[in-house]
């Protein structure tokens, strides 16, 4: 369980965060929903202790994020941020085995290369394995860069807009492996989307932010109504109920 | 693959130090040996240290051009230098037990380096900034030591300028020993590291997301760097672009970034690159005294064609 509470954050004299309070219970994928500069990426950041903690607590499992060692909180949680820059001349198979690191301290096991496998293969890239990272297009080391904090193994994952550069193949692979992933290990997954139908097609929850605050949280079918998103997103979007899923035109 | 490179670069790192020991030996056999072979220990330990501060060094900032000697470290070390002959006065300076003023020495750099590259690396300066704040440095030690060069006795300015010239000939050997155990130790350290530096170098967010407690790290690894650059600089005084132009060699020849491979190949490529150019020169040649030239030389050409090339990350 990650358990948020009273968290606020400033960056000068700005708040990013206004007293977040927040829980989220083991298992399942909770997408967070908002407008540019709604926060979203910063409470992210302060769970996976990227950002030092100013106000308020964050527990992982018990776990408090700016105490525990981090090896420790490495085994627990993972993150993938937004805009993770490896400019380094590296293998696809070494960038996912450096996921395995909490674990072993860079020494890898035949148990360590077995799950490093399982990643590639997930995340079909056992063809681009052996190719640098400087040769992929944007979309393939995105893949990478997941199967890296996949290949961390951890119960908690945090994804800051996993499906940025993906083709609409990809995404949609991307999406249903982390559900599949959710469903199956019992993991905990918590995804920054910008694209609501992908939030309403594979998230349990929704939480959605504004101008650092928490103002609406609830299931897909409830919170994805046309009156609580324009109060998210500012502007009236048409709602269609598609198999039991709201799909929402956004675009029209 | 990478192992028998490594082993390549190993073979012709002997064959360099062979040769250095063996070419044109004449008189007493034994003697000329005996000074060749304390000769030949500054050098490969300056060749280590510098290829290792280098890399360390690069890895934590994140970029392939900057180096410790480009950040303007051993400027620090100099002006430390003659700091402490300004104020114990040549006579003073020159009575020290040497190997207690080293060690002063080191720990006073240590202390600077830190106080001088955290903050900028906790703001994340881009490449850019870095190499301006870092060419701003190290005019500002050299010129604040050339002032205290002005206001000491001409005499004790002789004391302090001896340390000042990269000299691969006049290697001090009285510090020899000393030196020796800090880059053994800084050696086992770096070595100890391989994988942790793996994962710096993905950056300071990958890295915490990964377990690193990045400012504990970077600090150690600074520590570390200040320690090898100060054995180098106290051996043969600064050396500009010598580590640019390892590591980039080093890197190419590993064809890998990982520092289990990488580490070895800048301390063999750093050796080969000293010990083989000071016996083509000294022994080959008949002098000694160009091969600081052309090491910078050709450094300097590399860091400008890297720079051309825009491989700045």
């Amino acid at each position: 369980m990650i358990r948020i509470e009273n968290v606020s954050l400033r960056i000068r004299a700005t708040p990013i965060l206004r007293d977040i309070n927040l829980t989220i219970p083991k298992g399942g994928v909770v997408a967070l929903i908002g407008p540019n500069g709604a926060g979203k990426s910063s409470l992210l950041s302060l769970i996976a202790r990227l950002r030092p903690l100013q106000q308020g607590t964050i527990h992982i499992d018990g776990l408090p994020v700016d105490r525990t060692p981090g090896p420790e909180l490495a085994r627990v949680v993972a993150i993938l941020r937004q805009d993770s820059t490896v400019a380094s001349r590296l293998k696809v198979r070494e960038l996912v085995g450096f996921g395995r690191f909490p674990h072993g301290r860079g020494r890898l096991t035949a148990a360590d290369l077995e799950i490093v496998d399982q990643a590639l293969a997930r995340f079909d890239l056992t063809d681009l394995a052996d190719r640098f990272l400087e040769t992929l297009s944007g979309g393939q080391r995105q893949r990478a860069l997941v199967a890296m904090a996949f290949a961390q193994d951890t119960d908690y994952l945090l994804l800051d807009e996993p499906l940025n550069n993906l083709d609409m193949h990809h995404a949609r692979e991307l999406m249903r492996s982390l559900r599949a992933i959710a469903d199956t290990r019992a993991r905990t997954m918590v995804i920054v989307l910008h694209d609501v139908n992908q939030a309403s097609a594979y998230a349990d929850r929704i939480v959605a932010m504004q101008n650092g605050r928490i103002i609406a949280d609830a299931a897909p079918l409830d919170l994805l109504t046309p009156d609580t998103l324009e109060t998210v997103f500012g502007f009236r979007m048409r709602v269609e109920i598609i198999a039991g899923k709201p799909f929402v035109l956004h675009h029209l | 693959m990478a192992g028998r490179r490594i082993l390549g670069l190993a073979l012709v790192a002997v064959a360099c130090m062979v040769a250095f020991l063996a070419i044109g030996l004449r008189g007493d056999i034994a003697f000329v040996l005996q000074l060749r072979a304390v000769k030949l220990a500054a050098l490969v330990q300056v060749g280590v240290a510098i290829a290792l501060s280098t890399v360390v060094f690069q890895t934590v900032t994140g970029n392939r051009i900057l180096t410790p000697s480009i950040m303007g470290l051993d400027a620090l070390y100099l002006f430390g230098q003659m700091l402490m002959v300004f104020l114990l006065g040549g006579v003073g300076y020159a009575t020290l037990d040497p190997q207690l003023k080293f060690a002063a020495e080191i720990l006073l750099l240590m202390a600077l380096a830190c106080a001088l590259l955290l903050p900028m690396l906790r703001r994340r300066l881009d490449m850019g900034l870095m190499l301006l704040a870092g060419v701003v440095c190290g005019v500002l030690f050299r010129s604040l030591q050339a002032l205290l060069a002005r206001l000491i006795d001409p005499n004790e300015f002789a004391v302090a300028q001896s340390a000042s010239f990269a000299s691969f000939n006049a290697v001090r050997t009285d510090l020899l020993a000393f030196a020796a155990l800090v880059t053994l130790a800084a050696v086992i350290v770096v070595w100890r590291a391989r994988h942790v530096l793996d994962i710096v170098a993905l950056g300071a967010d990958a890295a915490t997301g990964l377990g690193i407690h990045w400012q504990r790290t970077v600090t150690g690894l600074l520590v570390l760097v200040a320690a090898l650059v100060a054995v180098s600089t106290a051996l043969v005084g600064p050396v500009a672009f010598f580590g640019l132009l390892v590591a980039a060699l080093a890197e190419r020849i590993a064809g890998t970034v990982r520092h289990a491979t990488l580490l070895p190949a800048a301390a063999l490529t750093g050796i080969i690159v000293l010990v083989g150019g000071q016996a083509l020169f000294q022994h080959g040649l008949g002098s000694g005294a160009p091969l600081g030239v052309v090491i910078e030389f050709v450094g300097g050409i590399v860091f400008l064609l890297m720079l051309l090339w825009g491989s700045r990350r």
